[in-house]
């Protein structure tokens, strides 16, 4: 394992930024608080990505995660910060892997599509369920860490900062060993030609479901982590179409090129917005738009392959 | 010696298209079998009922005396039969040598070996083997989409043998290469079939093709097999003359006699 | 009984609307092979355009009746501009690129399109209601309900004979279905595929500017217009068939019928039902159920 380049890089980069975010205004911290969490979401996506499928419907995943922590915390006063985070794997793996079945069989718009009823299926039902919040939503109380209780706020926040990055470690190595395995290579060659996979003995649908429930328990984490940064959770910013529309919009915008993409894409994302709603409180839907257009047109390999080519020419 | 291969009354109709009608075909271990027919004769989707790509609407399969009809693709390579396809199947993407050592990766990784690492040197040692048996280890680097038809056809030949097979259906191994790489090619995948004790039926439309490796032809049309023979009785039977060889690219590309 | 006519003429009206909504969508598809997420801006647009020019009408004294010719103007401005700007703009240098691409480019255009509503039309809500008023009520089976929703159903009528004198009766349809058939096939036998790509582009959206601009005068047209009416149109049109106009008939009926039924009878479930149909048609007949036919693999 530590052979490998990218984790070595990993690791460095994972101790730099819990040592920095000690000394980093508390609204920065908030920014990747709300980044990270989202960055683990578009790890599962880049993976899925890799394998040829686009899925419109994460938030299913996302959201859900974040709800199921959400709920925890206000019908059982549920306030440690592992119950929630697993509570939120467990039900969005949980999903996934039911859902799986059924989905491992499309691909393209179908694959896309059917994400996305799925989805709105969540939304339909929290939207109109007053126990689960409606279209208001609720909030969710201040993470303790078993015997640990920080101060709501800033204490409470840096504490679960430092949660986030140790967790984003985790998953971004074990996406990295994953993809060096044969298994992971397999998402290229699936993508690739399917038809091959399958004629030489190895079923492309059943690798699939695995990286779709991977990726809904990525997801389901980031998810349980974005409630407890935020504080609380309604179904338009995180259950809602525009949502997963968000979530491949970052997938896109950081690249395919590494595990620590998602990471950097998607803090470049929580500052965009926040700058762009600051300064053109109108207009930040327009930067996000055009940031898309521009990317899908010139940088289809994301943020990441700029910085790869930054690194070449002064390298 | 048992046959190999026992395809008996196999069917397929498209609704209201019949592209198999009622084949019987029993083939020995170590035959080379060539499969002749006009475009839209029916030789794909016999090889796609073989292969597990397509159900037959009636009729059995059986490989080494096993019912294997309507199995999967992938159930079928694993029983031991394996196919090229007429428009080379392999990774678009990746180099001569990743798509090798995918696709050993893939044939040799069973369950949980399938976590380990990739580039693994017993593989690696192998995928140099195979390059350079089928003459592809000169263009190793090149991401397969830049591949000329002719190494194309070589690196789906040998994916499709990376899996062991002990039958090969080739699907038309020369359509699309020129005259004169037509021979070097089918003699160096021959030599490498023989050497590997397979059992091979491809589908051909080249007639000297035919006549140079094979020692018994079926001849379909209209999803029938008109005639089950030696090449030379074959080329002369009344019906495949009528039926096959009046659509066929002749002698006269290979600078024989020009015939009317 | 009463119950039942109201769930029937809600049902009714509600899938009139969705059917004029997603009648270009589904058409757009089914020539382009683009499902085109940038169709909840024509809708909007299409919305704002004309509750704007009902205004302008209003405040003019002109006659109210001339609402219905702001409505008409406006779907057609707002369909042929933006339509325009779309197909020649952006989408025509992605043909040749992901189909699923295509649609995270068509997601951009939309946001782009979203906030510019806000820099043009600024962020007040519009209520153009005159029409509505113009058209009185009436009642059907002890169940009375506003003319003006009733006309949709004559509109929906409408745009659907239409669309089917056109695809089936002219020139124009035959080269159009010869383009949705096969695009490689079309183009080699001469036909000018960049033409009917843009006509096409430009008539679906004007369709679906229609569906906003009617619509204007019984809501109140606010930022945020077009987010719910997409993903309803994609719910139709998968449910019918993508690039099927019958298709898209069908699909309006069961989304809009099934969703009277669960507001009626089981509110809670309103959207879930709708889903779950899309959904539940996805898992069984991905194609939907009216798909134009397909060729060979390998």
């Amino acid at each position: 394992m530590w052979r490998d380049k990218t984790i070595v890089g990993l690791t460095i980069a994972a101790v730099v930024v819990v040592v920095v975010s000690f000394f980093l205004p508390s609204w920065l911290l908030n920014q990747a608080l709300f980044g990270f969490a989202r960055a683990l979401a578009v790890l599962g996506l880049m993976v899925l990505w890799r394998t040829g499928l686009v899925s419109f419907g994460h938030a299913l995943y996302f959201g859900g995660g974040a709800y199921a922590a959400a709920l925890l915390s206000r019908y059982y006063e549920v306030t440690d910060f592992f119950v929630l985070l697993l509570a939120g794997m467990i039900a969005t793996t949980f999903v996934g892997f039911v859902l799986g079945f059924i989905i491992r069989r499309y691909r393209d718009i179908f694959f896309a599509m059917l994400s996305l009823a799925f989805s709105m299926i969540l939304y339909g039902v929290l939207v109109k369920t007053e126990v689960l919040g409606s279209t208001d939503g609720f909030a969710v109380s201040s993470p303790t860490f078993l015997f640990y209780a920080p101060e709501p706020g800033d204490e409470a926040k840096q504490a679960l900062f430092v949660a986030l990055v140790i967790a984003g470690w985790i998953a971004a190595v074990l996406v990295q060993m994953y993809l060096n395995s044969t298994l992971g290579r397999l998402t290229t060659a699936i993508r690739d030609n399917e038809i091959r996979v399958e004629y030489l003995g190895f079923s492309a649908e059943h690798a699939i479901h695995v990286k779709y429930v991977m990726s809904a328990a990525l997801a389901g984490a980031g998810g349980a982590f974005m409630a407890m940064s935020l504080g609380q959770v309604d179904p338009d910013s995180m259950v809602n179409w525009t949502a997963s529309g968000e979530l491949v919009f970052v997938t896109i915008l950081s690249g395919p090129g590494s595990v620590a993409a998602p990471f950097i894409g998607s803090l470049l994302f929580e500052l965009l917005r926040t700058y762009a709603v600051e300064f053109l409180p109108h207009s930040w839907q327009i930067i996000v738009g055009a940031t898309l257009l521009i990317v899908i047109f010139f940088l289809p390999g994301g943020v990441w392959s700029l910085l790869g080519r930054l690194r070449r020419a002064e390298g | 010696m048992a046959p190999i291969l026992e395809v008996q009354n196999l069917q397929k109709t498209f609704g209201a298209v019949v592209a198999a009608k009622d084949i019987n075909v029993d083939v020995e271990p170590g035959e080379i079998v060539g499969i002749l027919g006009a475009n839209g004769a029916g030789k794909t989707t016999f090889v796609n009922m073989v292969t597990g790509y397509l159900k037959p609407s009636a009729g059995t399969i059986k490989f080494q005396g096993r019912d294997i009809t309507g199995l999967a693709p992938r159930k079928v390579t694993m029983t031991g039969i394996g196919r090229s396809f007429q428009v080379s199947q392999v990774f678009m993407t990746l180099s001569v040598f990743e798509n090798l050592l995918t696709a050993l990766a893939i044939a040799q990784s069973p369950g949980t070996s399938m976590l380990r690492p990739l580039r693994r040197p017993e593989l690696i040692a192998e995928c140099e083997a195979t390059l350079a048996r089928y003459g592809i280890a000169d263009q190793r680097d090149q991401p397969a989409s830049q591949l000329s038809q002719g190494a194309r056809k070589l690196l789906d030949i040998a994916m499709a043998m990376v899996s062991k097979p002990k039958i090969l259906l080739l699907d038309e191994p020369t359509s699309g290469i020129s005259v004169e790489e037509k021979f070097p090619l089918m003699d160096r995948v021959m030599e490498a079939l023989k050497a590997a004790n397979v059992t091979v039926l491809f589908i051909e439309h080249d007639m000297e093709i035919i006549e140079r490796y094979v020692s018994r032809v079926l001849a379909f049309y209209q999803g029938e097999v008109i005639c089950d023979a030696p090449p030379a009785e074959a080329l002369a039977d009344a019906k495949v003359q009528e039926f096959v060889i009046g659509t066929e690219v002749h002698r006269e590309t290979h600078g024989g006699t020009v015939d009317a | 009984m009463q119950t039942a006519i109201t769930i029937l003429l809600d049902g009714l009206v509600f899938s009139s609307y969705l059917f004029i909504v997603s009648v270009g969508l589904t058409v757009i598809f089914g020539v382009m092979k683009i499902l085109n997420v940038t169709h909840g801006s024509f809708y909007a647009w299409g919305a704002y355009a004309a509750a704007f020019l009902i205004g302008v009408a209003f405040d003019a004294g002109w006659p109210d009746w001339l609402g219905f010719v702001a409505i008409f103007a406006a779907a057609i401005a707002v369909g042929l501009v933006l339509g325009l700007i779309l197909e020649r703009g952006i989408l025509r240098f992605m043909y040749h690129r992901d189909e699923v691409l295509i649609v995270l480019a068509t997601f951009g255009t939309f946001l782009v399109l979203e906030d510019v509503i806000l820099l043009v039309f600024g962020v007040d809500p519009y209520f153009a209601y005159q029409p509505m008023m113009l058209l009185g009520a009436s009642e059907i089976g002890g169940v009375s309900r506003d003319n003006y929703s009733l006309s949709l159903i004559a509109l929906a009528l409408v745009v659907a004979l239409v669309c089917w004198l056109g695809l089936v009766k002219t020139r124009w349809g035959k080269i159009l279905r010869a383009v949705i058939f096969d695009r490689e096939m079309a183009e080699s036998m001469g036909i000018n595929v960049t033409m009917v790509y843009i006509v096409t582009f430009v008539i679906g959206a004007m369709l679906g500017a229609l569906g906003g601009a009617y619509i204007s005068p019984t809501v109140s047209v606010a930022p945020g217009f077009g987010i719910d009416v997409i993903v309803l149109s994609f719910a139709v049109v998968v449910i019918g068939g993508m690039g099927s106009i019958p298709g898209a008939i069908i699909g309006a009926l069961a989304v809009g019928l099934s969703r009277a039924l669960a507001v009626h009878e089981a509110p809670q479930l309103e959207l879930f039902v709708i889903y779950a149909v899309m959904a539940v048609v996805l898992v069984f007949r991905p194609e939907g159920l009216f798909a134009p036919a397909k060729p060979r693999k390998i």
